[in-house]
């Protein structure tokens, strides 16, 4: 199906140009305990959405909307490697995720049952019930709560980062959001203010080329969102979004450059929005050619091949990891399931500090 | 002994706070090298340094944003708009990031947004604002217009220190034309407590931010002319209200008025009004009136715009028809 | 405690002097195919705009101006050679400091003294100040102060204009302060998206009040934004009337034929204050100077008289009876009445007059 304007539509992984960083630092591979992380949280990622969306949603169990990344894993997961923890204030990073960033929370140790709870609504959901699915925030896991005003997080990711560079630290403020999100006023406020302040943020764009019906060329007119960084004077590059290996590269440079004090990078990673913009969405406008094309182009059979070839993991391995995986979420859908609803009167508290 | 002007009171409580407190911040437009245009944030830049008084480029949702996340991660950010009627551009990160984080999340928000508001100087429809009642209808918000230069003072220390986003409105009218002599120590003034600035028992007129000037005239003319002695009640703080001194002076004096310079539909003085019939009513000898601009925005050219003020005149003329209850 | 605790005032401290903008490198004015006579009418327009400006400051001083008044001298070429590369029935919506764009268009310097005077008989009638009217008759639209709002404004009248199959541009300024606004960035994106032709004249006049365009945005030309939303753009010497006719008209046609948005980066200097009241001591007296030196009528009233369209004579009483209708015009506007004060209540929604 051609877009409108006659251009054509989703662009394949070959399309994708992985414009090389300035700078001749290589970031060092991942080793074999991170590669086994990242497989593992794809996966974790992959199936808690299952259970979310397939499962629980139409179970009548979840309150409100489904938002998940399936497809766009590897994203999440190859940037979150480089989110620096466990120094305290003044060494870790901070990071602004978007609803199709499940792995992330994950990642900075938001345990399922707490995600599990919060999409249900339940008092011991990370909002507490006072706000839905992907909203979720927590300072203590370094995680700033996005709102569903898209490109709203840009400016206040930006915020953090100039209270890095304030304090003189090396922290990086990570910031993800779609392509859509990039024609926002306050995506263009935020992006250039990290620019001409030289600010450490990572701009961690995810290009699944559909912001709810509207398909990317309908949303910009610039080939690649990458595109845009040289009107604010910063590095863009375009990476093929369904290679882990060339996230965890692309972020890696990224981070590093930030925390050189070179300032802030726009990173656009090309992948495909597998469901619909919701689970209540069947994405019939989206060609059916296209969802097999991106099938094929899965990240994680894709990550488990190469580990596979490797030899770092064999067959059972997986099914050693998978069945570890559905044992955990068993057990975090059954504690979900038992969380109380919160007391009606909490409706009123918390508007102000004190109460 | 030395008179403190307004705009000079609300620099002295910035610049105190910030050698108070280290992760107290400026961030603007013109805020630095200029000093702001309204010369708030003047000498700022070379005392505390291009890290804490930052020259930002045109974008007030950027500049909100950033406080914003700043303040999330423990600093105490003050963000100016040059003219507050630009808060409009920051609508968004304002009403639905900084005010709901603590609800949603439980990260507080403890910035500051100021910027000067009001009318009578031929600003026009857009540098003549009073913008409070967007904010006002916004939870998890507070909102404060201080109309001497002791509360100026008090008053940006106070929502410095505070614990959620604070919207700090300055008269730009007042800025010059206010003058005290201001302590020498430190000290606040509480953000949800009205002051009387004048006791009586024969009516009460409830308002704030530069009307208090006109209303206090009034009330001398009242006095004068009929014997008729006036509560004034100066609100300082439109969210939260303070309700008990609303309360008080409705049942001291049973006859309230209530004058304020933002338009007269979906302004403060309906809240009030409704406050007072629920609370009160039956120590009530008349209803409760209101002064206010009318439902235009704000004309430009003398006549038009004197049209469209409240003033001394017509506070007397709704005062009269109270008293006369 | 620090001295301004004390009520002391310090001296403001010796600014670290800003990178201000050099001006571009000086190259020969070229007539892009003008006959004398449009020649003369730009000229005209050019000298207009300064003595009204002129004008307006003298009332400013004389206390007779309300509100605040903006310049645009040094940046007169700018609003005269863009608007002038127009069709009549293109869209137009200046900005502050556009002022020489409405002369063009033929909207009256009477019209003009009313507004700043805030008479009756402004277009606004005196509800607001400044160029904020439109001028639909003329294709005018006229701003508000909030910067960036225009250029949505403006994608939605060409793609209203589109949808009716007429064929009009629609042109709007913003200044480099602006283009940090969000809604440069949604207007000019959705321009490009649609493919519609919106002309966007960025003026780089090196300073948003005492921001220097060092602070606003990292790239060292804003043309570098065109690539940046998919659409073309161009850099020119704003002191040039001729080079900014000559851009206009490439964007204008680029638009007609469906080329989409051009943004088109005008360099030129602030030699004024932000406003009136505002000296600008930040900026370094050399870089004022540079500028000067550039000054965009002087460089166009040598072109004519070199290429022999026009003698000094000429000019000169070109300029005089530029005075004189000046003059006329604002001695009519300043006894002209003042709007009476119920007006204020209407016009606030339809059949409210």
């Amino acid at each position: 199906m051609l877009a409108k304007n006659g251009r054509t539509g989703a662009r394949g992984a070959e399309d994708v140009r992985a414009v090389a960083a300035r700078d001749t630092d290589a970031v060092p591979a991942p080793d074999d305990a991170a590669l086994l992380k990242m497989l593992y949280y794809m996966k974790l990622t992959r199936s808690l959405e299952f259970r979310i969306e397939k499962r629980l949603y139409r179970q009548g169990k979840i309150v409100g909307g489904v938002y998940v990344g399936r497809g766009q894993e590897a994203i999440s997961v190859g940037a979150a490697m480089h989110i620096r923890r466990g120094g305290g204030e003044t060494f870790d990073d901070i990071v602004s995720p978007s609803h199709r960033d499940m792995a992330v929370f994950l990642m900075q140790g938001v345990p399922p049952e707490r995600i599990l709870a919060q999409y249900m609504g339940r008092a011991t959901g990370l909002t507490r019930g006072k706000d839905g699915n992907m909203h979720m925030g927590d300072l203590r896991h370094r995680l700033v709560a996005f709102i569903s005003h898209l490109g709203d997080s840009i400016p206040v990711a930006a915020g953090c980062a100039l209270t890095f560079r304030q304090h003189g630290t090396d922290q990086v403020s990570f910031c993800f959001f779609g392509e859509g999100a990039t024609s926002r006023g306050d995506w263009h406020e935020g992006v250039n203010f990290a620019a001409v302040q030289r600010l450490p943020v990572v701009f961690v764009c995810n290009n699944n080329q559909y912001a709810y019906s509207t398909h990317v060329t309908r949303q910009m007119r610039v080939k690649c969102v990458s595109d845009r960084a040289s009107g604010y004077g910063i590095p863009g590059e375009s990476t093929d979004g369904n290679d882990v290996f060339a996230v965890y590269a692309a972020v890696g440079r990224a981070a590093a450059r930030a925390r050189r004090g070179e300032g802030p990078s726009l990173l656009e990673f090309v992948t495909f929005r597998m469901t619909g913009h919701s689970a209540h969405d069947d994405a019939g406008y989206v060609p059916k050619a296209q969802f097999e094309e991106w099938e094929r182009k899965d990240p994680i059979p894709r990550f488990q091949e190469a580990l596979l070839r490797r030899r770092l993991v064999d067959g059972a391995a997986l099914r050693e990891m998978e069945s570890r995986i559905e044992a955990e979420l068993d057990e975090a859908v059954a504690w979900a399931e038992k969380q109380p609803f919160p007391d009606p009167q909490e409706c009123l508290s918390d508007v102000y500090h004190d109460g | 002994m030395a008179l403190t002007t307004y705009v000079e009171a609300i620099r002295q409580g910035i610049w105190e706070e910030m050698e108070r407190d280290d992760r107290v911040f400026v961030l603007g437009e013109d805020v630095g090298v200029y000093g702001g245009a309204f010369k708030v944030t003047e000498g700022m830049l070379d005392r505390f340094g291009e890290m804490r008084v930052i020259d930002t480029p045109i974008s007030e949702s950027a500049i909100v944003g950033a406080a914003i996340g700043a303040a999330l991660m423990g600093m105490r950010p003050i963000a100016e708009m040059q003219f507050i009627d630009f808060i409009s551009c920051a609508f968004d990160q304002i009403t639905n990031f900084a005010a709901k984080n603590r609800y949603r999340w439980g990260a507080g928000v403890p910035i500051v947004i100021r910027g000067p508001s009001g009318g009578g100087v031929h600003g026009g429809p857009f540098h003549s604002q009073n913008p409070e009642m967007y904010f006002v209808h916004t939870p998890g918000l507070k909102v404060v217009a201080p109309a001497t230069a002791y509360d100026a003072k008090g008053l940006i220390k106070a929502a410095i220190r505070d614990e959620d986003p604070v919207i700090y409105l300055e008269h730009k009218y007042l800025y010059r034309r206010i003058k005290e002599e201001l302590p020498k120590e430190d000290y606040t003034v509480p953000i949800g407590r009205a002051a009387v600035r004048r006791e009586g028992r024969d009516l009460a007129i409830l308002t704030y931010g530069a009307m208090l000037y006109q209303a206090l005239e009034a009330a001398d003319v009242l006095a004068r002319e009929a014997g008729l002695q006036t509560e004034v009640v100066d609100l300082r703080s439109l969210l939260p209200l303070d309700k008990d001194a609303i309360l008080s002076a409705a049942k001291k004096t049973g006859k309230v008025l209530v004058v304020h310079e933002d338009t007269r539909t979906g302004g403060i003085a309906g809240e009030i009004a409704a406050i007072i019939n629920e609370e009160v009513f039956e120590y009530l000898d008349g209803p409760v009136l209101r002064v206010t601009a009318p439902d235009t925005p704000v004309p430009y050219s003398p006549p038009l715009e004197e049209f469209f003020l409240p003033n001394k005149q017509k506070i007397l003329e709704a005062a009269r028809r109270l008293a006369a209850y | 405690m620090s001295a301004v605790h004390k009520g002391q005032r310090r001296a403001p401290a010796k600014r670290r002097p800003a990178a201000g903008a050099q001006p571009p490198p000086l190259e020969p004015l070229r007539n892009p195919g003008l006959t004398r006579e449009q020649l003369l009418v730009m000229h005209r327009r050019l000298r207009q705009n300064r003595m009204l400006e002129e004008k307006l400051s003298a009332l400013y001083r004389q206390g007779k101006i309300v509100g605040g008044l903006y310049s645009s001298l040094g940046q007169e070429a700018i609003s005269v050679g863009s608007a002038y590369a127009l069709a009549p029935g293109d869209l137009l919506a200046p900005m502050i400091r556009n002022i020489g764009s409405l002369l063009v268009r033929g909207v009256p310097p009477l019209s003009l003294f009313l507004q700043f005077l805030a008479r009756r008989d402004a277009p606004t009638g005196g509800k607001d100040g400044t160029l904020h009217f439109d001028d639909l008759g003329r294709s005018i639209i006229g701003p508000i102060s909030v910067l960036g709002t225009l250029i949505p404004v403006m994608t939605g009248a060409a793609l209203a204009a589109r949808n009716r199959g007429e064929d009009r541009v629609a042109l709007t300024y913003i200044g480099e302060g602006g283009t940090s606004t969000g809604d440069f960035h949604e207007g000019l994106n959705l321009a490009a998206v649609l493919n519609l032709p919106l002309v966007l004249v960025v003026e780089n006049n090196g300073y948003a009040y005492s921001t220097p365009a060092h602070r606003q945005f990292a790239v060292a030309s804003l043309a570098a934004r065109g690539p940046a939303y998919g659409v073309a753009s161009e850099s020119v010497d704003g002191t040039d009337v001729l080079a900014v006719y000559g851009a206009t008209r490439r964007a204008a046609e680029r638009g007609r034929s469906g080329g989409g948005p051009t943004l088109l980066e005008c360099r030129a200097f602030r030699r004024r204050g932000h406003a009136e009241h505002d000296d600008m001591w930040y900026v370094p007296k050399e870089i004022v100077a540079a500028w000067e030196k550039r000054d965009p009528i002087d460089r166009f009233e040598t072109f004519l008289v070199d290429e022999g369209h026009a003698t000094r004579k000429d000019l000169r009483s070109v300029e005089a009876a530029l005075a004189d209708e000046l003059e006329e015009a604002a001695q009519a506007a300043l006894a002209s009445p003042y709007p009476a004060p119920e007006e204020t209540l209407k016009d606030v929604y339809a059949g409210n007059e």
